[in-house]
């Protein structure tokens, strides 16, 4: 089974920001970046079923400048066989559909795969849409938020558990499929030493829009339906707390009960 | 160009789910803005009877598809017969409520009728002169705001849960237009099976009005009883930090943070949590925050509104007994 993993490298999800004074964006400079964390579970899902069947090809495949070829290294550390790196000027400013049109073209050319897996969402732009956009693209199913995937037995259709409001979706989707990961899929391993060294010697291809047979019209901001204005702080909200303390329990919960009703008005 | 802004209702069980209300609410601010009309969209089988609801609440029309492949949501699906309908009707732009299925078919959609999707939406905007809509959207799990617009019509837009108030039931009533067209089975890409939901009614975190949360000071998934005893009082939903999930005491669909969920609801009620940054990013925009917590000088407890010091395990249940006796009455 020949299965891709969408990555995007994205600001740790620990560190604070700083927004450019422009307005233009955050300010990336002195950052540290990862793996998006959903993009990890995909991966390690990938990972596991090669495992189980004991044969395919996992192949990681990411969008963006020069220094997203440290996160493809790592998931190539984490046990992917080979690495696809979308890198050329020209995919910058790409929105999530023309990042998920290049993305198709992307595993056309270096599939065809059995099973995509994607984030479920990227913690950087948390937009949501690359999965099921790639999946459209690509002309083939989709499973999003997935938490369970249990493939078939004659490996043609896959079955995924989906996290819906108030309870779990059950949807079973052909084979080749796009699947989304949702925190709780697994817990994704660490990079062994030797993981590392042999990355090292891993194939990582690049494409640009060229080799894949797109246009300016098709990436970056020309390929882009929608485009970002300003990017701001977010508005502070202003506090002042009021502290309950050195109460008995009860007069507390009496003090508290009253101030959420006559105050802030809330019950 | 059309002349209609249009909000895609969703249901389930043949109940119209109470986020597209707030979607309604949100078609509404921006039609008034364009000086465009309101429709609704029920795509579905046998469920032309949300018309009138939808009506009530400020719909002028309901484009309403009845057909047997939609009989249980599916993105395919609903892919094919909103693309045809935007075809055919042209709309300006069209709303959903940001949840689990709308995150799983408006891209689809957007790729499909090669437009522009603004997802998660807290604010949309209208510029006359272009003639384009605009949104606000936190990025970076709330740490920036960004303005994004639409090129391209229709705009898609969704809207994420208690932004935008509900619309009022002052609408006019609704002129019901049965639209004919077909969706194949293959053209589903796989429908739902089933749903599986917890034998309690459970409120919705990203949806309730009140979420009681508990964290690394709850010491265990047992001691979260005395949380649900309060939720129940409340008819909130229960909440947790990464750490209490991470250490296996709830599960993962109750995280509130970043790798979790978004939250914003009226009260706010944290419950042993220090406060780190990633869950801070979860609730910080809650209207009104209560943390109890034994530690005055926790980050939370200064974001708090009102923050308790004292045990937990003592304070709690003392809150129960006081909501219910003031909530009885």
């Amino acid at each position: 089974m020949k299965i891709a993993v969408c990555i995007k490298q994205v600001p740790d999800t620990s560190a604070a920001l700083k927004v450019k004074p422009d307005g233009s964006g955050v300010d990336t400079e002195g950052l540290e970046f990862v793996i998006s964390p959903y993009d990890e579970y995909g991966l390690e899902e990938a990972l596991r079923t090669k495992e189980k069947l004991a044969t395919g090809e996992v192949v990681v495949v990411g969008l963006g400048p020069e220094r997203v070829a440290k996160a493809l290294r790592s998931g190539l550390a984490m046990g992917a066989d080979r690495a696809v790196h979308l890198a050329d000027a020209a995919f910058d400013g790409s929105d999530a559909i023309a990042t998920a049109r290049a993305l198709a073209a992307a595993l056309k050319k270096a599939g065809p795969f059995d099973l995509v897996w994607a984030g479920k969402e990227a913690t950087d732009d948390g937009m949501s849409t690359v999965g099921a956009a790639l999946a459209e693209f690509l002309g083939i199913p989709h499973a999003s938020e997935v938490k369970k995937a249990e493939l078939s037995a004659d490996k043609t259709s896959i079955t995924c558990w989906s996290e819906v409001e108030g309870g779990t979706a059950v949807v079973e989707v052909k084979l080749p499929a796009v699947l989304t990961a949702q925190k709780g899929l697994n817990e994704p391993r660490y990079a062994s030493l030797k993981g590392i060294m042999m990355a090292k010697k891993k194939e990582l291809a690049t494409y640009t829009p060229a080799d894949l047979g797109l246009s300016a019209e098709q990436v970056g901001k020309g390929g882009s339906r929608s485009e970002v204005l300003k990017v701001e702080p977010p508005p502070k909200k202003q506090t002042n707390t009021k502290l309950i303390k050195d109460l008995e329990p009860d007069a507390a919960a009496k003090e508290l009960v009253r101030l959420l009703r006559e105050e802030a008005k809330v019950i | 160009m059309g002349s209609e802004i249009w909000v895609v209702a969703e249901h389930r069980g043949g109940q119209l789910r109470r986020p597209t209300l707030e979607a309604l609410g949100a078609a509404r601010q921006l039609a008034t803005a364009a000086g465009a009309a309101v429709a609704a969209v029920v795509l579905g089988k046998n469920a032309g009877g949300l018309a009138a609801e939808l009506g009530t609440h400020g719909a002028a029309r309901v484009l309403w598809v009845d057909e047997e492949n939609l009989d249980v949501y599916s993105s395919g699906g609903y892919t094919h017969a909103l693309t045809e309908l935007a075809r055919a009707h042209k709309p300006l732009a069209i709303v959903f409520a940001a949840s689990s299925q709308a995150r799983d078919f408006a891209p689809r959609l957007a790729a499909r009728l090669d437009t522009g999707l603004l997802p998660d939406c807290i604010e949309l905007g209208w510029d006359a002169a272009s003639g384009r809509v605009s949104a606000k959207r936190f990025i970076n799990s709330g740490k920036a705001l960004a303005t994004v617009q639409v090129k391209t019509s229709p705009a898609l837009v969704t809207t994420r849960p208690k932004a935008f108030a509900p619309a009022g039931a002052d609408g006019a009533g609704a002129e019901t237009v049965k639209c004919d067209l077909k969706v194949d089975a293959a053209q589903c890409y796989g429908k739902v099976k089933e749903y599986e939901q917890p034998a309690a009614t459970k409120v919705e975190l990203t949806e309730a009005d009140v979420v009681v949360s508990g964290g690394r000071g709850m010491k265990g998934p047992a001691e979260f009883a005395v949380l649900e005893e309060l939720a129940q009082v409340l008819g909130a939903a229960i909440g947790a930090s990464r750490a209490a999930v991470d250490a296996g005491w709830r599960e993962h669909a109750a995280q509130v943070g970043q790798t979790g969920k978004v939250v914003t609801p009226k009260l706010y009620i944290a419950c042993g949590i220090s406060g780190a940054i990633q869950h801070l990013v979860g609730m910080t925009n809650s209207k009104i925050i209560v943390a109890i917590n034994k530690d005055a000088d926790a980050p939370l407890m200064k974001l708090a509104d009102y923050a308790v010091v004292g045990d937990l395990f003592q304070l709690v249940p003392a809150l129960t007994q006081e909501f219910k006796r003031v909530l009885e009455k």
